[in-house]
Order: structure tokens, then C-alpha cells, then sequence
């Protein structure tokens, strides 16, 4: 299971990884969205994927999953909305602006 | 008591949430932040003494036991860089007013600047790794909307690269931290650093240590991945240019010298000859980058960059005399880089431009901008009375007992390019005649001034008391050298 996972991970990646290279705005917000997932799966594989009960305390249940990884997930999924709304907002004013959401274009000579 | 170590922390954040309800009440929110700040670095000047005179602070949070809460370890390193930080942010706190329009700061900029400086001692207070990657975001996230403050076209197109730079490396951070809690079963630092000596440091281990350097490396910015820094740094208004360049890639240099002195030391051929390549890099292509252009802000910006390649050396070579080489270092490029960046944005604001060849003869109207400008100069590029000097002295006498000649080659001739560098920005931009039509008037510079100078006073007494401070450096690099201090001092063994 952990390894299926780990592949599913490296795909996130690879696939985010692609986006980010590429010229539109918007692809690139996708792809740190996808590469987001890629990292949060990861947590959750890493952690180990044994069988178990939810974390949650129960009497007479002695196998739980790990309730780290998933604490350290939540966090960082909130860390990553935030951050992506911002970009998302960033990324409209800055097509607004420039008028171009094109990366290639927005290359500035003003400063040289 | 040992709560006081939290109180860097926690001041910024809850005056942050104060001055958040009343943004347009200018006058209010500026005293505020100015007496807030000043109140901190009273208090980290006074958690400094405790813990010079009383050993280490530890913060279980919550009540919880070392490797199952969070700590909060107040060592030697990680409260002379929060008081460092203080000293910095009064500065910029009673600079910014002049600075910004006030359109720029009625838009939550002071709560900006105080979640900025929560995330920073947070980052060097924290004894646990995901808890940094937790303070990055903070002080990232309020990095992000500093950098696009004013709204300017430039600032907007080089966020967004800032940003996504930050974004890709921020999950790097999560990803490693995935493998380290696999391998080690903890993110504790101080139960990883055991649990990794006990284990002996196999190839995965060191795999995830590069991988960490990688992580810290972009936020620092090492010779490859440098590039986003000049452009990012050089479009902000000053005193957040001074607020980046003074801690921003300070914090990710403070990480590397935490996890590769106290988690990572047992595979130093690898590793830490990495590190010294690395630097001698840094150092040379930072330099050349000062040197290619005749903006003013880009060649401060570019000049962070060969200082980040000094303090990396001294990590790389690893010994006592090397590691208070860095830390030295350290100190005294907080303060100078808060100081060129505030001086660059007096010198933009009186002349109109940030371009050299537009600039001329200064320093008939403002001689105290020009002098003051000029001592910086000597300070950065390490001329013997000031705190550069210092420094570089010991990191140079650490290579050459480890006879690494090549790197102090690199060092010195860098150095001397940086004084070059700093010394075309004196003489384009202060020498020659007065230009008779253009920027007649006169501006005055007395509100840019002061911050300015007091900084500038501290790092001249860090230089010239070099004697007084040398021994609290020394006894911090001791303290690097041996981890088992740190790992036993949290998890009382």
C-alpha cells in the first residue's frame, strides 16, 4: 500500500512540477495546488498506513493509526489554502496590471 | 520564569491583533508599534542576561514533556539573534513613518511588521522542526503581503515570483519533514539529533540532511538558487527591503548552522565539504551580480548574497574558531544589511532615482547621508576596527588551520570586490560637481537619519568592543560544537 502511494505521491509531483514550468498564471497556480497534495500524501504514507481504528479514544480498541501525521497535515493544508488564495488574488492583480498572464512576458528591464 | 522565553513571541502577535482593529488611526498605531517594540527588545535584552547568567531556557509548552509537546528552547544562539532582531526592528519601526506613504501603512503595515518579527523568533526559539516550518509560513505569509504593499507593477510581477519560490520550497520543507518523522519516528529536534547519533547517520539519513540544506538553502540563498533574491529584495519600499535583507535570509542561515550542528554531523566529508564549495560560489557570483549593475537597490540586494557565502563557510569548515567566525558574522550582517538597505532608501528618496549614472555630487547637500553612508561601507566590506573585520578574521584563521587556502582566497578577494562595489555606489553617487538643474531643492534627511545612525553606532561598538563580545561568541560556538548539551538540556538526561 505505501508504495502504490509513494508512486501516487511522485505523480502529484511530477505532474505539479510540470505545471509549474509552464508560461499561463493559472497552470502555475495549479501546479503548487498539485504539488501541495503530493506533499500532504506524502505526510499521510510516510506516517505508515497500518490498519487501525481512528484516532479517536475508544474503550476496548488497542490499534489506532498514527494521529501525528494527520495533525501535521491538517496544519499544513490550512498553511497551503491560505497561501494559495493569496497567490491566486496576487496572480489576478498581477495579469490586471501587467496585463498578461503570461510569465514569459512578465520580465521587467526597468531595473537595468 | 520560563515563560519569559515566550515573550518575544507573544508580544509581537498580540500587538499585531491590536493595531489590526484600527488601521486609519495613524498617529495611534505608529506610537503603539514604536513602544511595543521598544518593550521587546527590553525584554530580549533581559531574557539575554538570564540566560548568559543562568543557562538555557526551556518552555515545555502546555506542560507537556520534551519530545511529546513543543519546546521552546532559549539557548545562547537563538536569543542573541532574537535580541539582534529587536535591535533591527526598533530601528525600522521608527524609520518606517517616513518611509511609507500613508496610504501604504494605513494598510496594515504595522500588523504585517509585527507578524513578521513573530515569525522570525519564532523560527529561532522553536525546538521542534515542524514548528519552524510553522514560523516560516508565518513570517513568509507576512512577507508576501509586505513585498506587494504599494501595489506597484513591478512589486506585483516580482511577488509573484517570490511567492511561488517560496511556496515550491515551503513544501519541500513538509516533504522532508514526512521523511525525517519516517525514519526517525519523531520532529523533536533534539530526539531526532539523538536518534540520528544512534543510528549512526546512514546514507537516507544524509540524503535527508542535503535535502534539508536544499530547503534552508533557497531561503537563504546559496549560489544555485540565489536567483529570486536581487529582483525580490530590490522592488519593496526600503524599510521592508531592510526588514528582509536584515533577517529573512538570516532565519534560513540560523536553520543550517541548527540542524547541521546539532541533527547532522556525523558525515562532515560529505556534507560540510558541500557547504565550502558552495560558499566560495556564493561569495563569487554575489559579487559579480553587485558589480553588473548601476541600480543602488540591486547592489545592496546582491551584496546579502556573498555574506550569506561567509557564514556558510564557517559552517562548512566546522571548527570552534570557524563556527564563532559565523556567528560573528551573523550579528554583524543583521545589523549592516538593516542599515545600507535604510541609508539606500534615504539616498533614492533625496535623489529621485535609484539609478547611478543619474546621481551626482550628494554629498555638497547631505554630508551627513554621504559620511554615514561611507562608514557602512567600510563596516560591510570589513575594514579592521569594525565588525566585518572580525568576523572574517576568524573564519579566515578556521580555513587556514584546516588548510582549505582556496576558500580564504575566494573570501578575501570577494571582500575586496564588495568594497569596490560599495565604494562605486560612494563615489557615483556622493563625488563630484552639484548638478545645477536637477533635484534643486533640498530634502530633509534628519527623520532617515537617526534610526539610521544608531544601528550604525551599534555595529561600530560590535566592532571596536570586539574584546567585550568575542567571549559570549565563543562560549555560543562551544556550545555548536558539542550537541549532546543541547539534546540533554531538553530531554533532561
Amino acid at each position: 500500500m505505501e508504495i502504490i502511494m509513494s508512486v501516487l505521491a511522485g505523480l502529484l509531483f511530477a505532474t505539479g512540477i510540470y505545471n509549474l514550468l509552464q508560461k499561463q498564471l493559472l497552470r502555475i497556480a495549479i501546479g503548487t495546488a498539485l504539488i501541495s497534495h503530493g506533499a500532504h500524501l506524502f505526510i499521510l504514507t510516510m506516517g505508515g498506513l497500518k490498519q487501525g481504528a481512528p484516532p479517536i479514544l475508544v474503550e476496548g480498541i488497542k490499534d489506532y493509526t498514527d494521529p501525528l501525521p494527520q495533525a501535521l497535515i491538517l496544519t499544513s493544508i490550512v498553511i497551503s489554502f491560505g497561501v494559495t488564495s493569496f497567490l491566486l488574488v496576487l496572480a489576478y492583480r498581477a495579469a490586471e496590471e501587467n496585463g498578461t498572464d503570461n510569465m514569459e512576458q512578465m520580465r521587467g528591464n526597468e531595473h537595468d | 520564569m520560563t515563560n519569559l522565553v515566550i515573550l518575544p513571541i507573544i508580544i509581537p502577535l498580540l500587538a499585531g491583533i491590536l493595531v489590526a482593529f484600527f488601521p486609519r488611526k495613524l498617529s495611534i498605531v505608529r506610537k503603539i508599534a514604536q513602544a511595543v517594540f521598544i518593550g521587546n527588545l527590553v525584554i530580549a535584552g533581559y531574557l539575554f542576561y538570564y540566560v548568559k547568567q543562568y543557562g538555557t531556557l526551556i518552555l515545555e509548552t502546555g506542560g507537556w514533556a520534551a519530545p511529546y509537546g513543543i519546546v521552546i528552547v532559549g539557548d545562547m544562539l537563538a536569543v542573541t539573534l532574537v535580541l539582534t532582531t529587536n535591535i533591527i526592528a526598533v530601528a525600522c519601526a521608527f524609520y518606517a513613518p517616513k518611509s511609507l506613504s500613508d496610504q501604504q501603512e494605513s494598510y496594515y503595515f504595522y500588523t504585517f511588521f509585527f507578524m513578521l518579527i513573530t515569525g522570525v523568533s519564532g523560527a529561532f526559539l522553536t525546538g521542534d522542526i515542524f514548528n519552524l516550518f510553522v514560523f516560516f509560513e508565518v513570517l513568509l505569509m507576512a512577507s508576501y503581503a509586505l513585498i506587494v504593499l504599494g501595489n506597484g507593477k513591478v512589486q506585483l510581477r516580482e511577488s509573484i515570483k517570490y511567492l511561488l519560490l517560496n511556496l515550491f520550497s515551503s513544501m519541500l520543507f513538509v516533504t522532508t519533514v514526512a521523511f525525517v518523522y519516517s525514519v526517525v519516528g519523531t520532529v523533536n529536534m533534539a530526539q531526532i539529533a539523538l536518534r540520528v547519533q544512534e543510528v549512526d547517520q546512514k546514507g537516507i539519513l544524509t540524503t535527508i540532511g542535503i535535502l534539508f540544506f536544499f530547503v534552508f538553502a533557497t531561503k537563504a540563498a546559496v549560489f544555485p538558487l540565489y536567483y529570486w533574491l536581487p529582483k525580490s529584495y530590490s522592488v519593496p519600499n526600503p524599510v521592508v527591503s531592510a526588514l528582509f535583507g536584515a533577517l529573512l535570509t538570516k532565519v534560513g542561515i540560523y536553520s543550517i548552522i541548527r540542524v547541521f550542528t546539532l541533527i547532522f554531523t556525523n558525515e562532515p566529508g560529505l556534507t560540510h565539504s558541500l557547504f565550502i564549495l558552495l560558499a566560495g560560489l556564493t561569495m563569487l557570483f554575489g559579487v559579480i551580480g553587485a558589480l553588473s549593475t548601476n541600480n543602488v537597490q540591486l547592489i545592496i540586494a546582491y551584496n546579502i548574497i556573498p555574506a550569506v557565502g561567509f557564514m556558510l563557510m564557517g559552517i562548512g569548515i566546522f571548527t570552534e574558531e570557524s563556527l564563532s567566525g559565523t556567528i560573528y558574522y551573523l550579528v554583524h550582517d543583521m545589523v549592516i544589511k538593516g542599515v545600507l538597505f535604510l541609508l539606500i532608501g534615504a539616498i533614492v528618496y533625496v535623489a529621485g532615482t535609484s539609478d547611478l549614472r543619474k546621481m551626482n555630487g550628494l554629498i555638497h547637500q547631505y554630508p551627513l547621508l554621504g559620511w554615514l553612508f561611507f562608514l557602512a561601507s567600510l563596516v560591510l566590506a570589513g575594514i579592521p576596527p569594525f565588525s566585518g573585520f572580525i568576523g572574517k578574521l576568524l573564519l579566515m584563521r578556521g580555513a587556514l588551520s584546516q588548510e582549505e587556502i582556496i576558500i580564504v582566497i575566494t573570501g578575501l578577494l570577494s571582500s575586496l570586490l564588495i568594497l569596490f562595489s560599495m565604494m562605486r555606489i560612494f563615489i557615483g553617487a556622493f563625488w563630484g560637481e552639484k548638478d545645477s538643474n536637477s533635484s534643486a531643492e533640498h530634502k530633509s534627511t534628519r527623520a532617515f537619519a537617526w534610526p539610521v545612525a544608531g544601528l550604525l553606532t551599534l555595529s561600530v561598538t560590535l566592532g571596536v568592543g570586539a574584546e567585550w563580545f568575542y567571549p559570549t561568541i565563543q562560549s555560543i560556538a562551544q556550545y555548536l560544537m558539542s550537541p549532546e548539551i543541547y539534546i540533554d538540556s531538553v530531554l533532561k538526561e
